[in-house]
């Protein structure tokens, strides 16, 4: 179409003899120029937007996920929670450049990658034509690297204010090797064994990471909630949030750079992008209202913390649905997780009585696993064409496109997710707890992690 | 000399100071205390775990008069704090032995 309009242009402009001069290799390579200059344009968009949003998700870590914790947890662990997330912006980076995302994406096998890209070896500005063809491979990888630390830091929730900083240092790492990159390239990584898109067995839709990111870490929670212990005297004495103000701060940031997790993760400046932008925004309106009723009929009064976990609920259910859902589709899925995340936090968690501090299993654990689940539902080709068949048709996405099976694939991907998670973490708590125990002494916990892990103290207002 | 200690709602401590003020006493020292009587507390709710706060903020003033004046500073006091509702807070009266102002060895009601 473009080669056509430029001919009708070039024909109606030129004078007949100039255009008998022309030659044939002449016109070949101003049209090469011309195509060689839309693809860069395309790519300069495609970069801006990926950049942007690689640093919206590290936004979403430092300070959304910290400023949100930090504020939950009591007076005397503010510093050792918003550490706990912080420490990751450094630490999983440096394994993410070492061997992560070689694990994560390079190879094409089913269930973890190899060390082709190891230390970063072949990833420079050339598209990975597999993931990305518009960007530079350095940019595809160091957007997937903040979905690296996020991870790991959403499990924090769970072990909060009771465990050793040097015993977090060595769980994550290994939870990053032997649970999140397996699952990614599972999911995400060519020929992984759940990628809908690139070969994958199972072919499971997770478009921003509903299983990768949060049944992973919300199991993973459970886990550690579990294996850990309660806090000591749980739930009395008063273990109430010592500071919503910076947890309605932080939670409003992951709000905005949750834009860059799932708009960001069409990999280009898009259509598919805007279209996961709406849903994004619309999944979090519709659980913070459905989390507010709840609570309002149930117990009398619609609290802003309910109301600023009802959008991360949302939020979190939406990410796997995101680049497949209509706004409507996503106003439902977004309903849904703020009724089931309510009570997964009130009713389930003290039914069971275990001790997930800051509820990320309530959340990103029931959160995922419905997002994923639904996602079978209402994911749809008229949003998303990018599954096709060798004759390029484009095939059915969900049960709403009439692929009733797609539920079961999803609900296959969850149970992988939720036995990696479960099983890695167990075995992951175990070598830790061997090796330097994973609980801060009774003495120390009750002073507080700050003082205890960190020498500091989070408010001093007299000095 | 008398101590006068008075436990009161936190908003009534401009209106109480106001008082104090306009029968002539300015000199005070108040802390921010917390406390109940026969005041319940009130219910919170954090994502579902119920906590309930018994201890409420209260305002405590002390300060030391004149045996003389005593009795006209109570019914200052008394009548800006009352609200006539249950929390409005306690006065307790003491005799006191001594007063010293510490910048010049004033003693007795000299020093108040």
């Amino acid at each position: 179409m473009l080669r056509l309009r430029f001919v009708c242009l070039f024909t109606l402009l030129s004078p007949a003899p100039a255009l008998m001069a022309q030659t044939v290799p002449e016109l070949q390579a101003k049209m090469a120029a011309l195509e060689s200059a839309t693809r860069s344009a395309q790519s300069a968009g495609d970069n801006a937007w990926m950049l942007m949003s690689a640093a919206l998700v590290l936004m979403m870590t430092g300070p959304g996920l910290a400023l949100f914790y930090g504020g939950l947890v009591r007076r005397k662990n503010v510093l050792g929670t918003m550490m706990q997330s912080f420490i990751l912006m450094a630490v999983v980076t440096v394994i993410w450049a070492v061997v992560g995302y070689s694990l994560a994406f390079g190879g094409s096998s089913w269930f973890l990658g190899d060390f082709r890209f190891a230390f970063l070896n072949g990833v420079g500005s050339a598209p990975n034509a597999d993931y990305a063809g518009t960007i530079p491979h350095q940019t595809f990888m160091v957007y997937q690297l903040m979905f690296a630390i996020i991870t790991p830091a959403l499990i924090s929730g769970a072990f909060a204010e009771r465990m050793k900083f040097s015993a977090m240092l060595l769980f994550t790492v290994l939870w990053s090797l032997m649970v999140y990159f397996p699952m990614a390239h599972m999911v995400w990584g060519k020929g992984g064994l759940l990628n809908a898109f690139l070969g994958g067995a199972i072919p499971c839709l997770d478009f921003a990471g509903g299983t990768v990111v949060h049944i992973t870490s919300g199991v993973s929670a459970l886990v550690c909630a579990l294996y850990l212990g309660k806090r000591l005297g749980y739930p009395q004495p008063s273990m109430k949030p010592h500071n919503l103000v910076i947890s309605f701060v932080g939670a409003c940031l992951l709000w905005v750079g949750w834009f860059g997790f799932n708009a960001g993760s069409a990999l280009a400046a898009s259509g598919l992008a805007t279209s996961a932008f709406v849903a994004t925004h619309f999944g979090a309106a519709a659980a913070t209202i459905g989390w507010l009723a709840v609570e309002w009929i149930d117990n009398g009064k619609p609290s802003v913390l309910g109301g600023l976990s009802g959008c991360v609920a949302g939020l979190v259910a939406i990410t796997p649905a995101s680049g497949f859902v209509k706004p409507f589709p996503a106003l439902a899925i977004g309903l849904a997780a703020g009724v089931v995340c309510y009570f997964m936090v009130t009713r389930v968690k003290r039914f069971f009585g275990y001790d997930d501090s800051l509820d990320a299993f309530g959340v990103h654990g029931a959160g995922g696993t419905l997002g994923a689940i639904l996602t079978g539902v209402f994911a749809t080709s008229a949003v998303n064409d990018a599954l096709k068949d060798a004759s390029g048709r484009v095939l059915p996405l969900g049960l709403v496109d009439g692929k009733a099976s797609q539920v079961l694939n999803q609900m296959v991907g969850c149970a992988i997710a939720w036995g990696l998670a479960t099983v890695g973490t167990l075995v992951i708590l175990k070598v830790c707890d061997m090796a330097i125990g994973l609980r801060v002494s009774k003495e120390q916990e009750f002073e507080g992690l700050d003082v205890a892990q960190h020498g500091e103290e989070g408010y001093i207002f007299e000095s | 000399m008398k101590k006068i200690e008075a436990i009161i709602q936190p908003f009534k401590l401009d209106e109480v100071k106001e008082a104090l003020k306009g029968i002539g006493i300015d000199g005070m020292t108040i802390s921010e205390v917390r406390g109940h009587g026969r005041q319940k507390g009130h219910k919170e709710v954090y994502r579902g775990q119920e906590y309930n706060v018994d201890l409420l903020p209260k305002v405590k003033l002390e300060m030391v008069v004149a045996s003389s004046r005593c009795e006209e500073v109570l019914k200052a006091l008394t009548a800006a704090a009352r609200t006539g509702k249950i929390g409005d807070g306690k006065i307790f009266v003491y005799e006191v032995e001594e007063a010293i102002r510490i910048r010049n060895d004033d003693r007795g009601e000299s020093a108040l």
